[in-house]
């Protein structure tokens, strides 16, 4: 079995050839983009040690992103489910409603710190490209953001954002006309312009040092949460559950990166991959489902695919979660044991956000509306000294017409 | 040891005072059948014929490459039946060198070692894995000469001179240049002079190697670039079976043609 390392940051815990666990992760990428690749690297592992850009990340996470973000105990959900109590991280209060906040002010900065005036994106749910737009209209950056035209038809509010912001939006038209196809064309545009443009990669996915950059981007979100844990209970309870989300996996590895050491007796890690709907096969959940081990977008990892490594199509109600692959960081820890993962069906996701919303004043989106239906499942048989503690890292305000759809009107 | 097609392909065309003219389709693109036809068509005009095994995460591919990429896959085309082909082929009478290229997650869900004994099998004299680089590639391109197939290193504009010097030493007969920073049927962006100078200085490192130029070639460009060892063509045939399809003409003598017209353009 994969070990992890304690004391040392799951971002660093790669071999030489940048594979995690020596199994998960890398650089497949064609020759063009090794160079970029290793500058940004080079780049980056400069910068996290530099005192100016520390402060500088934290100026801007304080007064530009907002934190932290609220963390609190949802009363009414768990006196209405009995048993263990349920606490909401609600990193949707971010600055623009979501954790890719994070990630896409840490890129803005670099792209600075590069000098380079272009910089662009991929997106699915649309938080990953609105952030990226913000964060390049307050850094005075010229940004292009690539997004599945299946995916800016359902996510239509986000996209007004990123207009609003001044980026353009380049309509990804190939394959499934999601998100898994916007990552590919974005990096055929890196390809083409990586002498001016900085490319962001939207969550811990592709080459080995975007992974590294959004993890330790999102890192703030645990880092925020330890202190508020330790206050609420005077330490981290003896029985402490973080559950999360896993699309790309990125708001799960800033949610739990700080409790990785703890035992997991202790602290439980639970990712909740997107079950699709009830009835379909074409399910984005490559951990629960026990997908085989392939590559997608330059790394190593556990990804749907066919028995000739075609990746295949996934169907899910939020755009967020509805990508083939996952974080080579969340194969490691699927493979150490520290974490476990399951799946929440569109229905169970739907129905989450009906009952949170109903009796809570948080408003997850449908992607945290996922861990959400897990919380739900498993507060019932729990003791009430139990923590769950639930990341609401996105806000629904961009899938009330979906919701709308299919819940009906009166929400 | 008798030297490999590829190298001697290579030396055919010095021994003419030209560069060899590669060529690349997808495999089963438009459909088997007619790729078939397709590469027998090629093969009276190019030196060496480069065959695409599709992938849908193509992400070092332009447009065209997509195309036929989107196309042969739902047209039915597997692994099995590119090796079949190229079993075919090879037994034909004006059979040329066959590569395959492609990405590396298909040799993987292949079986590494499996993939590599059917191309030795059925006679791929090459390979390409886009995304497999220098040192990527160290343990699985000595396993590609250990059965006799050339695997192809590439280098690019932005290759530093580092890598360039590790990369030519790891590199069999035949080493790839990419022309510009581009996916694959680029606009040539960068003044054929240019390429040549970055050409030279690639050259200049060990002489003994086949250096190929390939992104952004078509007929247009192709004769300012008649110094190199070869040039590679594909989206532009690519295109041409696109294009032949949305017209309603045969894509066999459309591409077949298109070869005969680049092959004349470096006599």
């Amino acid at each position: 079995m994969m070990k992890l390392k304690k004391g040392k940051l799951l971002i660093d815990q790669h071999n030489k050839n940048y594979l995690y666990g020596g199994k998960f992760g890398g650089n497949y990428v064609p020759e063009t983009l090794k160079k970029p690749i290793e500058d940004l690297a080079n780049l980056f592992e400069k910068l996290r040690h530099d005192k100016k850009f520390l402060n500088d990340r934290n100026y801007y996470f304080k007064n530009y992103v907002g934190a932290p973000t609220p963390f609190f105990k949802l009363k009414n959900l768990t006196k209405h489910l009995g048993g263990a109590q349920i606490w909401c991280k609600q990193v949707s209060q971010a600055n623009g409603g979501a954790h890719k906040i994070y990630n896409a002010t840490v890129h803005a900065l670099i792209c600075k710190r590069a000098k380079k005036k272009y910089i662009i994106g991929d997106t699915g749910a649309g938080y990953a490209g609105k952030m990226l737009s913000m964060a390049a209209k307050k850094f005075g950056l010229k940004c292009k953001i690539f997004m599945g035209t299946k995916d800016i038809v359902r996510q239509a509010v986000n996209c007004r954002a990123m207009r609003k912001n001044g980026a353009e939006i380049v309509p990804v038209d190939s394959g499934s006309k999601t998100l898994v196809d916007a990552v590919s064309e974005c990096m055929r545009y890196w390809v083409s312009n990586c002498d001016t443009t900085h490319m962001c990669v939207g969550s811990t996915v592709g080459p080995n040092i975007f992974i590294k950059i959004c993890a330790w981007s999102t890192a703030q979100i645990s880092r925020e949460l330890m202190v508020q844990v330790k206050k609420e209970f005077g330490k981290v309870p003896k029985k402490l559950k973080l559950i999360n989300c896993v699309g790309g996996g990125s708001s799960a590895m800033g949610f739990w990166n700080e409790f990785v050491d703890y035992d997991k007796n202790q602290v439980e890690l639970i990712g909740v991959e997107a079950g699709g709907p009830k009835n379909s096969k074409r399910h984005a959940a490559p951990l629960t489902n026990g997908a085989k081990i392939g590559i997608l977008h330059g790394a190593i990892q556990y990804v749907i695919q066919d028995a000739e490594g075609q990746i295949e199509e996934t169907e899910s109600i939020s755009a967020g979660l509805d990508y083939p692959g996952v974080s080579p960081l969340h194969c490691l820890l699927k493979d150490s044991k520290r974490a476990r993962y399951t799946s929440a069906t569109d229905e169970e996701a739907l129905q989450a956000f009906k009952l949170v919303s109903r009796l809570e004043k948080v408003r997850p989106s449908l992607e945290p509306a996922h861990a959400f239906a897990e919380a739900i499942k498993i507060a019932p048989r729990l003791s009430e000294d139990t923590i769950i503690a639930v990341d609401s890292c996105g806000d629904a305000k961009k899938d009330m017409k979906i919701i709308k759809e299919r819940l009906g009107r009166n929400l | 040891m008798k030297p490999s097609n590829i190298a001697s392909a290579f030396k055919k065309c010095r021994q003419e005072h030209r560069p060899a003219l590669l060529t690349y389709t997808v495999s089963g693109d438009p459909d088997k059948k007619k790729f078939f036809e397709i590469l027998k068509a090629i093969s009276s005009h190019a030196d060496i014929c480069e065959i695409g095994v599709g992938h849908n995460c193509n992400t070092g591919d332009g447009k065209q490459i997509q195309n036929s990429t989107y196309r042969a896959i739902k047209n039915g085309i597997k692994i099995k039946d590119t090796f079949a082909m190229v079993k075919r082929f090879k037994r034909t009478k004006n059979a040329k060198p066959c590569i395959l290229m492609g990405y590396y997650n298909s040799i993987i869900q292949y079986g590494e070692n499996r993939f590599i004994k059917k191309c030795k099998q059925v006679g791929v004299d090459g390979l390409i894995v886009v995304d497999l680089p220098w040192p990527e590639n160290k343990n699985f391109s000595k396993k590609c000469k250990k059965n006799s197939i050339n695997f192809v290193q590439l280098i690019s504009p932005t290759t530093s001179k580092y890598r360039m010097k590790r990369i030519i030493n790891d590199s069999h007969d035949m080493i790839y240049y990419i022309s510009m920073l581009s996916t694959t049927g680029g606009k040539l962006k960068v003044s054929p002079s240019e390429i040549l100078k970055n050409y030279n200085r690639i050259k200049k490192i060990n002489k003994s190697k086949n250096l190929v130029i390939g992104f952004g070639i078509t007929d247009k460009t192709i004769s300012s670039l008649k110094k190199a060892d070869g040039l590679v063509v594909g989206s532009a045939l690519c295109k041409e079976i696109s294009e032949s399809i949305k017209k309603k003409q045969n894509p066999v003598t459309k591409v077949g043609n298109m070869v005969k017209r680049l092959r004349a353009k470096l006599s």
